[in-house]
């Protein structure tokens, strides 16, 4: 836990790589929700931008398909000014025999400040942070089951907005926990911003052994688990899991799990209803609520963009503080441009 | 980095009466109006201080205020950072084809207001912009000039004015004890 928060902030407490919400404090995801906050405003401008990153390189690590995920950071990265660059890794060098880390010290030759990285092994980003680029900021973009934090705390942002507060608050997390990167996260961000009563629903299968250590409450009933709850977030349920034995079909799950107008009612009235798409209508959520009156799915697409240059803007401001720091106290010619060794 | 130990310098005694400068500078701003026949002005003043004193001219002329957090448009990003705490900028109206009253509390270097400037230039493209500050102090790094200002200053190397407010509104000479 605390190496997890040493790798992420500076030696005065800034951040400096995004992660996990895991080990950061109440404060700092107090920061990084009120700085996406002051980010969600640039949307209404007439040019959505600033020049924050201006002259910074941003390069998008995509080991993995992400086409929504990827071209919200890229947008992000676009709003604040920054360069990008977005490498499918399948299709470039890794494929004609390079190692990764050989890709990965070409780009920091060619002064990259920041690595967007989406892979499909968990602890990827990690690894890469700790072992590889120290002096890149890197920013997860989802790592195998592990973690998802920019989706996780763009939910906590929606959160925030529409119910103002945390400490009072249920909510619920319903779906396949198990393979889910985003409801670990959720999970501790809630925790770390004051929610005492998180409770997960879907069926054994789809529940992490020993969840309940993490301080959560698990259901099985549908009903039973939402009822009352201020916040309902869905999971999204990949349907190649129906092949794999976790679930005997989408229509039994939906018939148990599946949020309708009528389950929903069991929630309070003015219940949040979150879902980070891309959604199955008819498998884990029925139309009529997907595009009623409680659900937050369009907010959050744009709370997203703001919550992404949020965590890119106050890395890279981490990450440059520590590179001017290392520069005066190690080599001070380093402070007149020359290039990385 | 980081805050510097500082302390409050003996005031200067136009400063004390921080409420005849800005009726002064209310005063001005009337003459400004008229004289360059400026037809509803929009206020815009630049947090934290110069929207303090934004909000009285607002309500002086009975105009909307908007207000800006520069924070995303600083010059320094790269040796400062990202300030801790931004608040979200706001303007209540559309900027195109108006005339604006842009406010800060102290123009010192020029740089917050021509990072104001860019920031507006995000919103529209208004009329005009005129310059609105209770004090100017001789310290200028860009060709950036007040178009209304109750007082101007001349201070020495270290010192720094800072407006404390909303209510009342009271400026002051700080001292950093130990600037680089």
């Amino acid at each position: 836990m605390s190496n997890l928060a040493n790798l992420q902030l500076t030696d005065d407490g800034q951040l400096r790589h995004f992660l996990t919400p895991e080990g950061l404090d109440r404060l700092m995801l107090e920061r990084i929700l009120d700085t996406a906050d002051s980010f969600v405003v640039v949307g209404n401008q007439e040019v959505k931008k600033v020049p924050l990153l201006r002259g910074r390189t941003v390069v998008n690590l995509f080991f993995e398909n992400s086409t929504r995920t990827r071209s919200t950071f890229e947008l992000a990265a676009k709003r604040l000014s920054a360069d990008v660059l977005t490498l499918d890794i399948k299709t470039s060098a890794t494929s004609k025999g390079e190692s990764l880390l050989d890709t990965l010290q070409n780009l920091r030759a060619m002064h990259s400040d920041m690595f967007i990285v989406r892979h499909s092994d968990s602890g990827a980003a990690h690894f890469i942070a700790e072992q590889v680029t120290p002096d890149v900021a890197i920013i997860n973009a989802g790592d195998g089951h592990h973690a998802h934090p920019t989706q996780a705390m763009l939910d906590m942002l929606t959160i925030r907005r529409h119910k103002g507060h945390f400490e009072s608050l249920s909510v619920a997390i319903v779906g396949d926990i198990l393979h889910s990167r985003v409801a670990r996260d959720q999970i501790h961000a809630l925790k770390t911003l004051g929610c005492t009563d998180i409770r997960l629903v879907g069926p054994n299968t789809l529940m992490p052994h020993a969840i309940d250590s993490m301080g959560v409450t698990t259901h099985n009933n549908m009903d039973s688990g939402i009822a009352g709850v201020d916040v309902v977030i869905m999971l999204r349920l990949q349907t190649e899991r129906m092949a794999s034995a976790f679930l005997p079909s989408a229509g039994e799950y939906f018939r148990l799990y599946g949020l309708t107008t009528e389950r929903l009612a069991q929630a309070k009235t003015d219940a949040i209803v979150m879902h980070p798409g891309p959604i199955n209508r008819g498998i884990e959520i029925e139309s009529a609520v997907a595009d009623g009156s409680q659900s937050m799915i369009l907010h959050q697409v744009g709370y997203g963009i703001a919550l992404r240059m949020a965590v890119m803007s106050m890395a890279m401001s981490g990450q440059m503080q520590q590179r001017q720091a290392l520069a005066l106290t190690l080599n001070p010619s380093r402070l007149t441009g020359e290039p990385r060794p | 980095m980081g805050a510097m130990p500082h302390q409050k310098h003996p005031q200067h005694p136009q400063l004390a009466d921080t409420p005849a400068l800005v009726s002064s500078l209310l005063g001005q701003i009337d003459q400004l109006i008229t004289t360059q026949k400026l037809d509803q002005p929009l206020v815009v003043g630049i947090h934290t201080g110069g929207v303090w004193l934004a909000k009285v001219i607002a309500e002086h002329l009975n105009t909307p205020l908007g207000q800006l957090d520069i924070a995303f448009y600083r010059d320094d990003f790269s040796k400062s950072g990202l300030h801790p705490q931004v608040s979200p900028s706001s303007l209540p109206f559309n900027i195109n084809d108006r005339h604006l009253l842009l406010v800060d509390d102290v123009l010192m270097s020029g740089r917050t207001v021509r990072a104001a400037m860019n920031e507006l230039f995000d919103f529209g493209r208004p009329a005009s912009i005129k310059l609105i500050t209770l004090c100017s102090v001789n310290q200028r790094e860009l060709p950036i000039q007040a178009d209304a200002c109750a007082l101007t200053l001349d201070l020495d190397v270290g010192q720094y004015l800072q407006l404390d407010g909303p209510d009342p509104l009271q400026l002051s000479i700080i001292e950093h004890a130990n600037h680089e």
